[in-house]
């Protein structure tokens, strides 16, 4: 018995395999790096890194969310309310500092907020049994609702300076001469022209952009060096085996759906306070986003399977095609229908590889 | 019709053999036209399987299935069905939303132009309902029957099939007995019509009532047919069933019982008919044999804490445990594997790892929730090699290893930590026989170790030879409690079998 495994025929060409089992193993990271290849190459303004800043502060919030989504995917369970969280969180942290004139109050009602609903369907799911897609369906649309009563359907805005720091402030402040790739087209040949430089930028990192890859590391290493992430995996993969070899199975349950309200409603108010007032219309869709994320990096819906690694890649590769939609200035409405076709391709190419290596 | 007392269903040396399992070994025997044939035998004496080499499920890996003489090659319970071979399986194959009509010719509507012909449909299932003395409506949905009235439209829908042979598996299992008797009836009454019925059962009362003929099957070999049941007793049949000798594998030196490790007192729950009572010793290993259906499962899972129990008590070490759930009972050192290694058992998806250390990561870990690889993979390592577990690596996914090493994984769990008693269900349940026997070396071993082990099996073999003591189960109740010197294989069998016309309960689906 040996404790090792080899795989494949020793001989052979040496790249070919290495770049196989590239494929392989982590085929959406290879798929981000085209993507990102091919934006750089094509698209005016996208390889700069400035545009990568601006680029990461995009999808702060969905990364933020994305972490304690894989949570919930990974112990086969489906968070839909996520997006109207974000919506209640904000309108109740701007509701209350306008009230009390205390930003950390304010922040933590909006943190109170997302994690009571968290609670909330965590024990209807785990004890009273129902299904998590139905139980978060309609606390999304219960949640959406009390924002939009809460805050009479108007945005709210905070007169507290302070409580724009938390969306709006940058560190380390530094800006500078940084390395860009221009494209240029031409009528003729050749039709595509690069040209390395450097241009003029502010690359201080945004606060929230500083909070999402906090979470990356924080929910990474819950996920796989504690005894409650690997509960949540074993939870995933067979939750009658776990429940009978003596995990928690509820207990581990509510925590995760609570910890996602938290950080659903962490990331509201972070959207609140770039905003400076709270609306209740935000956040529409952004449960689907979120769960794409997670599915570009390979999570998987039926749990038991995902890393953060994964997720992260997810983030960007979803990132990435909005940001280069954008550079190029394609109208909303199409991209929406490509969000989905690279969803869905991602998903296929997925399947195929499973498929190859059965 | 031409040759009345000929076979016209014969089975000519099948054989079928699973990875570790020879299910069927040359089976050779005929069924008469016009007559009801009972096949007897223990579970896993190949009734089952056999009755799936007549459907067309499996193909025998050796000789041949013949209708009328004729060789036949079922590739698929279709084509058994279109040479008129029709099998009536416990779990019925109905879709319950749909209609009784849509239920009988379910795959070949009668239709015109893609169109089903409703009229047509009602009334040609009316008239099959009608034939076998039924007065069930069409048009009613068949989840809204009995579970009497279901197996009527089953051998209705046989009959639309025009099937010659008709195979019953345990069919009186959840019926009453009024309903068992229209059963019997409508029986008779194929016979009479010339078709050949094979009916298996484990209620030798029925066999006696109800059939012609009988065939015993034990360990996938045919034993003996009794072409008329005329002058043969229960006890005959019992004995042809049973008669074998129990091989050394199992040899066991019984030690001297210690203290009451587990006392279980008046337990009643789901699908136990009566509250159940027994001890075990430290030190002892207790058998608990009944047949499908008997509550085996059903009283593990109440003990344990996996179903709730309604009403008893449960004493672990003399002290009373207040079991709600599983975590309960593995706090006071009452520990079980599940009946179902891949539903109950194992994360398919995850490492041989995680599996070994699922239910000890906490004692592993730093800090009570900080993952100690190192720890974790040295645990692992160690029982990997105590079990001789076979496994690639560590970071297998436990679903690519074979039963056995499964199993051995789920049993790893327990072994190290304070376990006082362990429940194991069917712990050798598809695995083979190598694996079979390490299995009880490591029962054995933990009983010298002072655990108490109570054993569920439906192997009567196995049971026997592992056990210092005996439960028998009957009908959702304990039975018997027997001794090692006094359980002998007929006796234990006899005590199983469900006794002759007891009050049944009503079956309302």
């Amino acid at each position: 018995m040996s404790d090792t495994v080899t795989l494949g025929p020793p001989s052979g060409r040496p790249v070919r395999q290495c770049l196989a089992g590239l494929w392989q193993n982590s085929g959406m990271l290879v798929v981000l790096l085209v993507l990102v290849a091919g934006a750089a190459a094509f698209v005016p303004n996208f390889a700069s890194l400035v545009n990568f800043k601006g680029l990461a502060l995009m999808v702060a919030t969905v990364g933020i969310i994305a972490c304690t989504m894989l949570l919930c995917l990974a112990s086969g369970d489906f968070d839909l309310s996520v997006g109207s969280v974000v919506a209640m969180s904000g309108v109740m942290a701007a509701v209350v500092v306008n009230a009390t004139g205390s930003v950390p109050l304010g922040i933590a009602a909006g943190l109170a907020a997302g994690a009571l609903v968290g609670l909330v369907n965590g024990t209807v799911i785990a004890v009273l049994g129902v299904n998590a897609l139905i139980t978060t369906l309609a606390t999304m649309q219960i949640v959406r609702g009390v924002s939009y009563i809460v805050s009479q359907g108007k945005a709210i805005g905070v007169r507290e300076e302070g409580f724009y720091a938390l969306g709006n402030t940058a560190w380390p402040r530094f800006d500078g001469y940084f390395p860009t790739l221009s494209v240029t087209y031409h009528a003729g040949f050749p039709w595509v022209q690069w040209s390395f430089g450097f241009a003029y930028g502010d690359m201080s990192i945004p606060t929230p952009v500083w909070i999402m890859l906090g979470c990356f590391v924080f929910f990474g290493l819950l996920l796989n060096w504690t005894t409650f992430g690997r509960n949540t995996l074993a939870i995933g993969g067979n939750a009658e085996a776990s429940r009978l070899a003596g995990i928690a199975v509820a207990r581990t349950k509510i925590v995760i759906f609570t910890l996602q309200g938290l950080v659903a409603g962490f990331a509201g108010v972070i959207l609140a306070s770039r905003m400076t007032s709270g609306q209740p219309t935000t956040g529409q869709g952004l449960e689907l986003q979120v769960i794409s994320a997670c599915v570009l990096g390979g999570v998987s819906l039926t749990g038991g399977v995902g890393t953060m690694l994964g997720v992260v890649v997810g983030v960007l590769i979803m990132g990435t095609a909005q940001n280069a939609m954008n550079l190029c200035r394609i109208p909303p409405f199409y991209q929406y229908v490509a969000s989905g076709g690279i969803l869905l391709a991602a998903v296929l190419i997925d399947r195929l590889k499973q498929r190859r290596s059965r | 019709m031409a040759d009345p007392g000929a076979c016209y269903l014969e089975f000519r040396g099948v054989s079928k053999s699973f990875p570790g399992v020879r299910a069927l070994e040359d089976v050779t025997f005929g069924v008469r036209e016009g007559s009801v044939h009972a096949l007897v035998g223990e579970n896993g004496a190949g009734k089952s399987t056999l009755l799936k080499v007549l459907s067309g499920v499996y193909r025998p890996d050796a000789g041949a299935l013949l209708l009328a003489g004729q060789p036949q090659t079922f590739r698929g319970a279709a084509e058994a069905l279109h040479a008129g071979v029709a099998v009536i399986y416990q779990e019925l194959h109905l879709v319950p939303p749909l209609s009784v009509a849509e239920n009988l010719y379910l795959g070949h509507l009668p239709s015109r132009l893609g169109w089903v012909r409703g009229r047509r449909l009602q009334e040609d299932a009316r008239a099959r309902l009608a034939a076998l003395g039924e007065a069930i409506d069409p048009r009613a949905t068949v989840g809204s029957l009995s579970i009497g009235q279901r197996q009527m439209v089953e051998i209705a829908k046989a009959l639309a099939r025009d099937a010659r042979v008709i195979a019953f598996d345990e069919p009186t299992s959840s019926l009453s007995s009024r309903e068992a008797d229209r059963l019997f009836d409508v029986m008779r009454r194929l016979r009479d019509d010339g078709r050949v019925i094979l009916y298996v059962s484990h209620r030798l009362e029925e066999v006696f009532g109800v059939c012609d003929a009988a065939t015993v099957l034990r360990d996938g070999r045919h034993i003996r047919t009794f072409p008329t049941l005329e002058g043969v007793d229960r006890d005959g049949l019992v004995r042809a069933m049973v008669g074998r000798s129990i091989s050394d594998v199992f040899h066991h030196e019984p030690c001297p019982p210690g203290a009451v490790a587990l006392e279980v007192e008046g337990l009643m729950g789901p699908g136990l008919a009566r509250p159940a009572s027994f001890t075990l010793r430290e030190g002892e290993v207790v058998g608990c044999f009944g047949l499908v259906g008997a509550g085996r499962t059903e009283l593990v899972r109440l003990i344990y804490g996996a179903a709730r129990a309604t009403t008893g008590t449960v004493k672990v070490g003399g002290r009373p445990v207040r079991i709600r759930g599983p975590r309960d009972a593995i706090r006071a050192g009452l520990v079980a594997c599940p009946e179902d290694r891949k539903k109950e058992g194992i994360i398919p998806i995850r490492s041989v790892l995680e599996n070994l250390n699922l239910s000890r990561r906490r004692h592993l870990s730093t800090l009570g929730f900080i993952i100690n690889e190192r720890r974790e993979r040295a645990s692992a390592r160690r029982q990997v090699e105590q079990l001789s577990i076979k496994t690639p690596s560590l970071a297998q996914r436990i679903m690519n290893l074979s039963g056995g090493n499964q199993q051995k994984v789920v049993l790893a769990r327990w072994l190290g930590g304070q376990v006082k008693v362990l429940l194991l269900d069917e712990p050798t349940r598809g695995i083979d026989v190598g694996a079979k026997s390490e299995i009880y070396a490591i029962i054995h071993d933990l009983a010298r170790r002072g655990v108490a082990v109570l054993v569920v099996s439906s192997e009567l073999p196995e049971v026997l030879g592992i056990s210092d003591r005996l439960l028998v189960m009957r009908e959702g109740a304990i039975a018997a409690a027997l001794e090692r010197g006094e359980a002998t294989a007929e006796k234990v069998l006899s005590l199983a079998l469900p006794v002759a016309p007891e009050p049944k309960r009503e079956a309302s689906a």
